[in-house]
């Protein structure tokens, strides 16, 4: 049983208990514990199931590894599932429940699936579940997506909240383990901007737990003094729980920081993403120790031996009291001593290697340990949890020498260093047969914007796994990227470790390597998706070759932990089936994150209303409190309608327009895009830009033109006003302000550069209200500053002048076709000139309306709207604007393109008035059809409805739309085909529903 | 997530800034060209594993257009330059033919 | 080939699954072939199947440079719908869509077509209307959809948030029958079918040229030597512009990154797709429990695979605000694949400038749901040298007649 040591355990604080939750259970751990530790302090061996065959599981790793333990933490807006154990610092009042089984824990109904196994190998699904057809998605589905999964989902909304953060350094050393502090402290030296990083609350890595010596001082002592050594540069920063999660292109680094995960009750941001850009990373990241394949390695209780060693020395926990260590290198002896020491029984250290091991060998024979050469474990017996291991030849199949009753089996296959960064922005690996690893190939590193490597990487991660190795390197890695970054490095020495000899690792794939197929089925490579050396060899026997392949077939890599653990031993098992070099198969792609990151920190604060930057107008907030009912306009938020009490919004709809008509409305035109045209060639220019002529408007004068892209298709339209000589001001639809602007910039730029002409976005400079209605005269009259006579002011002219004191520029334009006047005041004015117009408006009915009122109006008087009659492949001879495409000119933007087969192609489907002949409103969106069926088997058509009102003013439906031969067909009845099946017939009529001589705006 | 040096205002701009405008050196044809000159300009677009000039605009910046020298393939940068040339200046192809010794892209090499 | 079926699975368990054969050969290329298709992706290999199974052309030799389905086939969030506007669009997806319903059986493969319904949301006045003319067209084109309100959205999709204070639901576009598939498996299970027709699926072999006499195409070189052949179909995606070269033929293409990731597993949440346009994020959750999410497109040329980061971060974004619950999952990997665009984002399915080669391309960011209705359709073009009706509006040519198939006027996006 796994329970807390009387001694030992250096992260751990004992004066400080705290109370946590596992199921239900109250249990008790230290301040410095992770949930893993505190768990098994507590015996709690069982702590999950993993994913196909509901097996149990328990803890395997001690970090970021750990495929097995993972939890639903917390309740509530703090609930998260999947947790690792294994990285979640414990804190008081921690609440954790373990997932996927049903019942209980200890009880799972789907353990059933550990019986039939046998019937569910790699890719069963592929070749079932196919009979009868509906029963995929209505049994077999269900029933599979119910027991995969793991966490629960999250019910309740996010009550934390996260953040961005930008930052910018010469290099950025990720690891903080004794290269990363070396490599670190070099690139420090030199005077280079230096971030150091660590994912755990801990500095030093495995060197403290390990013993290292550095500089005649213990590891411990070392790393202390390194660490202040940092901290007192001024040109360093130093952070643990920050964790690099993805190297991209250009020196862009992801880096995850966890603030508040271990301080949940405290304020300020749970997480915090980091976008860095710096000249140069160094990856310190350390070596991840390979599980070995034998039979009945899933067993609670069997754990890497780093991972044993690492719950005595920092968590002082014990795993077992009699633990087995099974190993084809010399690092794992370090655990059986550290055992040894502690006080517990190791009855035996199983050394594949007939050779055994170096000076630790020695070391453990003289404490007493029984080491058996060239040994294996045939399997590990136990129901639930470790009783024992059978003893075996590691040559043999399996013939069983001894049995050992142990509690705790402690396994190394070796080390795999941290590639993960160096991998994902195209750093390549080499194979190292001798310690039977891929470690960053230095020749084929990421190479950054200049085309020069930009990663560096230092120490284990290196492949250098020795700590004097590794500090030799680390120590020229830092000195590497503070040159590349453009520091200057002064002369200096590494820090020099002392370690025992240690004899060559052996790869050993499989235990015992001729193991039958009854032991390989039970040999797990990746232990949360149950993926077994038999799986892998069955892939490779149904040619699923390419490691890919195999991965995808069989799922192996696939689970939370993205292979840390299981990719190797997977790969080497499918070389071996392949009968193929390790290098061959190769590796499949390493991708960001190194592990998962919350989703809320890549989203940072932007939620809710902070989710897209909102734009308001000057008068937003009276809109606000007089019942707008908004509606999004890219990022602007326009009134839709003003809904009074009592008044449904189609009310208010009616209401707007019916008092628009006959008395005083005012629309909030703020958001029009108003572009300022300036400049000698101004002129020139604009005539490129509109299908218009508008290099001979005359001052004072306004003409609504179109705008088309090159490929011929209606953009944008909108009215220019001619300001002055060289002066034109360019109004665009809402949603184009921005757009329109940018297409004038890019041309002005890029083609038409010795043109002399500038163009500026005034938009937001000015507030603009659309005053509108047969009393609009009255109400500025009322006003008063200036003349705003139809003499003064003819329809399609412009003033400036001043209303009320306010400075304003006046365009009699009208999209309503009633009398009406657009006014541009400061923005910094607009309230106040919205208000004077409310006030004086009101012994002439004013009232405001928003946007559904202003489209009624417009399609009332067959006004086309961008959007509505275009769609991006209308041009504006389908819209019957030929009037407003100048027949003078040579060229416009779009011209050419018009001229092509299809444009000029008389069967165009054309503009029209619609309405329906009982008088209801066309459906929006409607077809027209026609006999018959194309070749495709698709119904016929012949046109299609592109805007439908109820017309208050008139009281019925009406609609404009495309037809084909429209025009040609005034008075024809056609039919419409609602999506219910039934048609509505609409006869065909002229655009103009409403004063079809525009009398009523020209007054 | 690219870097360029807007050549204007002299910033490493970070892709956000950015916005990406295609191919650049397109020869406009307007009205009077043949089908396939249309055709041509407006969708044949060079579409190299390799060396590629294109157009980026400094949006969030000075709001200037310019031409940038990339490979698609390694996202390597060879230079930018000024949006008002017809072709990559002298040192721009000479940049890149020390790192691409026999480039070619259109009617340069 | 031996068939599979729960049967073949007891008795295979019983042997230790020591009887099963391999799912594809592993062919030396043969001197000569009737038809070679070049590209292991679903759409080629559905192309080679469907050569043979519609038309018994069965010489065929499909070509792949790394391993099949290891391109977009791969890499794709397993969409299927067929709720397009244009007619073309909607013919040929449907197509595929229709033929996905089947595939399994038709394949003896389980690819786990999943019709659990796909609903693209309307935030903006101008997406409902968009969205209604899409229901609209797709009556008419035999494609079954509807637009539904608010609260039907959140009956069928309880984690979403249709209050939200930014863009509120308004409303979906809803495809019943569409749904999801398993990638990989349709890649491996057409590969199985072709091969057990006798087709030659050859991996890691790369074409380096293509042998053209008289204006006519003769055989490609490839990394494993000469291969000839009579017709010639290209079907590589993203590297289309690059093979199109070789042929000395320039497309209205371009290749850029398209990223996507998932979340760790959870236990069912979302039975149905969901697509906001709007905000630009789409969302599934696949039968491992991971949720599936689409990312953005660069908007610069590139073919390394890799995207860059801010177009996740406002993928995410959108949907943290379209589903809130997800802001405590975790992204457990993204990814990047390389798509080719033209210029109206619709594909190209059609003859070239050469004789017997024809082009399959420009599937953009909406390739996978169209695989099975692809392949038929390219298969009849190659079969019989010209177009069918479902192909014969996706010529490389329509852009000089101005002829496009405009599928984002409706504000539907081609994922």
């Amino acid at each position: 049983m796994s329970t807390r040591l009387s001694s030992g355990g250096r992260l751990v604080n004992k004066d400080k208990p705290v109370e946590f939750q596992f199921n239900g259970k109250r249990l008790k751990g230290y301040e410095g514990d992770t949930l893993a530790s505190a768990l098994l302090a507590n015996d709690q061996m069982l702590v999950g199931r993993s994913f196909k065959y509901h097996r149990p599981r328990g803890i395997v790793a001690s970090g970021a590894e750990e495929p097995n333990a993972l939890v639903n933490l917390g309740q509530g807006g703090k609930f998260e599932p999947n947790q690792r154990v294994t990285t979640t610092e414990l804190f008081d009042g921690l609440y954790a429940t373990s997932q996927n089984h049903w019942p209980t824990l200890e009880f799972d109904i789907g353990a059933i699936n550990t019986y039939l196994a046998r019937f569910l190998p790699a890719g069963f699904y592929y070749k079932m579940f196919m009979f009868p057809r509906p029963f995929w998605k209505h049994v077999y589905e269900p029933f599979i997506r119910q027991s995969a999964g793991l966490g629960k989902a999250p019910k309740d909304r996010d009550a934390d909240t996260y953040e961005h953060f930008y930052a910018f350094y010469d290099v950025v050393v990720i690891g903080g383990g004794i290269a990363g502090l070396t490599a670190a402290l070099e690139a420090g030296k030199s005077g280079a901007r230096v971030l150091v990083m660590e994912q755990t609350a801990a500095w030093g890595g495995r060197a403290v737990v390990d013993g290292v010596e550095i500089d005649g001082q213990a590891a411990e002592e070392w790393v202390a003094a390194s660490v202040e050594a940092l901290q007192a540069m001024e040109n360093v920063e130093i952070r643990t729980r920050l964790m690099g999660a993805g190297v991209y292109d250009h020196g862009y680094l992801l880096a995850y920081e966890r603030l508040r995960d271990h301080l949940p009750e405290e304020k300020g941001p749970r997480h915090r993403l980091w976008r860095i850009r710096t000249k140069q990373i160094v990856t310190a990241t350390g070596a991840i120790e390979r599980p070995i394949s034998f039979a009945g390695n899933d067993l609670p209780g069997v754990m890497l031996a780093s991972a044993v060693r690492d719950y005595v020395v920092n968590w002082g926990v014990s795993i077992g009291d009699r633990t087995v260590v099974v190993t084809n290198n010399d690092d794992a002896y370090r655990t059986a001593i550290v055992l040894k020491e502690a006080g517990l029984d190791v009855p035996a250290i199983i050394d594949a290697r007939q050779g055994g091991a170096g000076a630790l060998m020695d070391e453990a024979r003289g404490l007493g340990i029984r080491v058996e050469t060239g040994k294996a474990i045939a399997k590990v017996k136990g129901k639930g949890r470790v009783t024992g291991v059978a003893i075996c030849a590691q040559a043999g199949q399996g013939g069983v020498l001894d049995e050992i009753a142990c509690d705790c089996v402690a396994m190394s296959g070796g080390w795999s260093p941290v590639v993960h960064l160096w991998s994902h922005c195209g750093g390549k690996l080499k194979w190292d047969d001798a310690q039977a690893m891929f470690r960053p190939d230095p020749a084929k590193a990421p190479k950054g914007a200049s085309g020069e490597a930009f990663v560096i990487t230092a120490g284990i991660a290196n492949g250098h796994l020795r700590s004097a190795d590794a500090l030799v390197d680390a120590f020229e890695a830092g000195r590497s990227a503070a040159k590349a970054a453009g520091g200057k490095v002064k002369a200096g020495k590494a820090p020099v470790a002392a370690d025992a000899d240690e004899a060559t690792l052996e790869a050993i794939w499989l235990m015992p390597q001729g193991a039958s197929i009854k032991l390989r089925m039970k040999a797990w490579l990746d232990f949360q998706n149950d993926v077994k050396v038999s799986d892998v060899q069955l892939a490779a026997r149904e040619g699923f070759e390419s490691v890919e392949h195999a991965k995808r077939y069989t799922t192996l890599g696939m689970a939370t932990d993205q292979g840390k653990l299981s990719n190797i031993n997977g790969l080497a098992i499918l070389s071996d089936a392949l009968d193929q070099p390790i290098p061959q198969t190769g590796t499949t792609t390493f991708r960001p994150p190194y592990t998962p990151i919350s989703m809320g920190a890549i989203a940072g604060e932007a939620r809710d209303e902070l989710f897209q930057p909102i734009r308001r107008t000057p008068m937003y907030q009276w809109h606000e409190a007089n019942g707008a009912d908004f509606e999004p306009v890219g990022h602007w938020r326009r009134p839709y309608a003003f809904v009074r009490s009592g008044e449904s919004v189609h009310d208010a709809v009616n209401r707007e327009v019916m008092n628009t008509r006959e008395k005083l409305g005012l629309l909030d035109a703020s958001t029009l895009g108003k572009l300022i045209v300036k400049g000698p060639d101004a002129g020139k220019f604009l005539d490129m830009m509109y299908t218009n002529m508008m290099s001979t408007l005359p001052v004072g004068k306004c003409r609504y033109g179109l705008m088309c892209n090159e490929n011929g298709f209606l953009s944008d339209d909108g009215v220019v006003a001619r300001i002055n000589e060289d002066t034109w001001l360019c109004h665009t639809t809402t949603g184009g302000a921005d757009r329109i602007h940018a297409w004038m910039e890019d041309w002005l730029q890029c083609e038409w550069w010795d043109w002399k002409v500038y163009v500026a976005n005034v938009t937001e400079q000015y507030a603009q209200v659309a005053v509108v209605g047969p009393n609009a005269r009255k109400v500025l009259e009322k006003i008063g500053g200036m003349d705003v006579s139809k003499e003064a002011i003819p329809f399609m002219q412009w003033a400036d002048g001043e209303l009320g004191g306010i400075k304003a520029r006046v365009y009699r334009i009208s999209f309503s076709g009633e009398l009406s006047y657009e006014i541009a005041v400061p923005a910094s004015q607009g309230r106040a000139f919205w208000d004077m117009l409310l006030e004086a408006g009101e012994e002439f009915g004013v009232m405001p309306y928003g946007t559904e009122c202003l489209h009624i109006m417009r399609a009332e008087k067959g006004f086309i709207m961008i959007g509505d009659e275009t769609d991006g492949t209308v041009i504006p001879q389908d819209l019957n604007l030929n009037w407003a495409i100048s027949k003078k000119k040579e060229d416009y933007l779009g011209k050419r393109a018009q001229e092509r087969s299809h444009m000029a192609d008389p069967n165009r489907w054309k503009l029209v008035g619609l309405e329906t002949l009982d008088g209801s409103v066309l459906p929006d969106g409607a077809y027209a059809v026609a006999p018959g069926l194309n070749s495709n088997g698709q119904r016929n058509t012949i046109g299609r409805v592109t805007s439908t009102y109820h017309s208050p003013t008139l009281n019925k439906g009406i609609a404009m739309g495309l037809v084909h031969n429209g025009p040609d067909r005034m008075g024809d009845v056609i039919e419409f085909r609602k999506v219910d099946g039934t048609t509505v017939k609409a006869r065909i009529v002229d655009q103009v529903f409403y004063d079809k001589d525009g009398e009523k705006q020209n007054v | 997530m690219l870097t360029l040096k807007c050549p204007y205002c002299g910033v490493h701009a970070d892709e956000t800034e950015l916005h990406p405008g295609s191919e650049a050196h397109l020869k406009r044809y307007g009205p009077g060209s043949s089908d396939d000159e249309f055709e041509g300009y407006l969708f044949m677009r060079e579409n190299p594993k390799g060396v590629h000039f294109e157009r980026w605009r400094h949006v969030y910046g000075c709001g200037k257009w310019f031409l940038a020298a990339r490979d698609t393939n390694t996202l390597e940068v060879f230079g930018t330059y000024s949006a008002q040339t017809t072709e990559p200046p002298q040192e721009i192809k000479e940049a890149i033919t020390a790192k691409r010794p026999g480039w070619s892209w259109r009617e340069f090499q | 080939m031996k068939r599979y079926s729960v049967f073949a699975v007891a008795r295979e368990a019983l042997r230790y699954h020591s009887g099963w054969e391999r799912a594809w050969a592993s062919p030396e290329p043969k001197k000569k072939y009737d038809v070679i298709i070049i590209g292991a992706g679903g759409h080629g290999l559905a192309t080679a199947y469907y050569l043979g199974k519609n038309f018994g052309i069965t010489n065929v030799a499909i070509i792949e440079k790394g391993w099949l389905g290891g391109g977009n086939t791969g890499r794709n969030t397993t969409i299927i719908r067929s709720n397009y506007l244009q007619d073309p669009s909607a013919a040929i997806y449907e197509k595929a869509r229709s033929l996905y319903e089947t595939m399994s059986q038709d394949l003896n493969y389980n690819v786990m077509y999943s019709p659990r319904g796909v609903m693209m949301l309307a935030q903006t006045q101008h997406e409902i209307r968009g969205y209604q003319r899409t229901a609209h067209a797709n009556a008419l084109q035999g494609v079954k959809t509807e637009f539904i309100g608010p609260e039907r959205v959140k009956e069928l999709v309880p984690i979403i948030n249709i209050s939200g204070p930014r863009y509120p639901v308004l409303g979906a576009l809803w495809q019943d029958r569409a749904g999801t598939a398993r990638h990989d498996a349709v890649a491996w299970g057409y590969a199985r079918a072709c091969s057990d027709m006798g087709m030659d699926v050859i991996q890691k072999c790369e074409v380096t040229a293509i042998r053209r006499e008289g204006g006519k195409v003769v055989g490609v070189t490839t990394t494993r030597g000469d291969i000839d052949c009579n017709k010639l179909g290209v079907v590589v995606a993203g590297h289309t512009g690059v093979v199109a070269d070789m042929a000395g033929f320039r497309l209205p293409i371009e290749s850029v990154a398209l990223q996507a990731l998932v979340s760790e597993p959870i236990k069912p949440c979302m039975d149905v797709v969901v697509m906001a346009n709007t905000v630009h994020g789409y969302m599934s959750q696949s039968d491992k429990g991971e949720m599936v999410i689409g990312g953005g497109a660069d908007g610069y040329n590139n073919y390394t695979q890799r995207g860059s980061f801010h177009h996740i971060e406002e993928t995410v974004r959108a949907l943290v605000e379209t589903f809130p619950m997800i802001s405590r999952l975790k992204m457990l990997r993204q990814w990047g694949g390389i798509v080719d665009m033209t210029g109206d984002r619709s594909p190209i399915i059609s003859k070239t400038p050469v004789e017997n080669v024809f082009i399959n391309c420009g599937w953009g960011t909406g390739g996978f749901k169209a695989i099975p209705g692809s392949g038929w359709a390219m298969a009849e073009l190659i079969a019989k040298g010209e177009p069918g009706p479902l192909a014969e509006e996706f010529s490389m040519w329509r852009f000089r007649e101005g002829k496009f198939i405009d599928e984002s006027v409706a504000a539907g996006v081609a994922h």
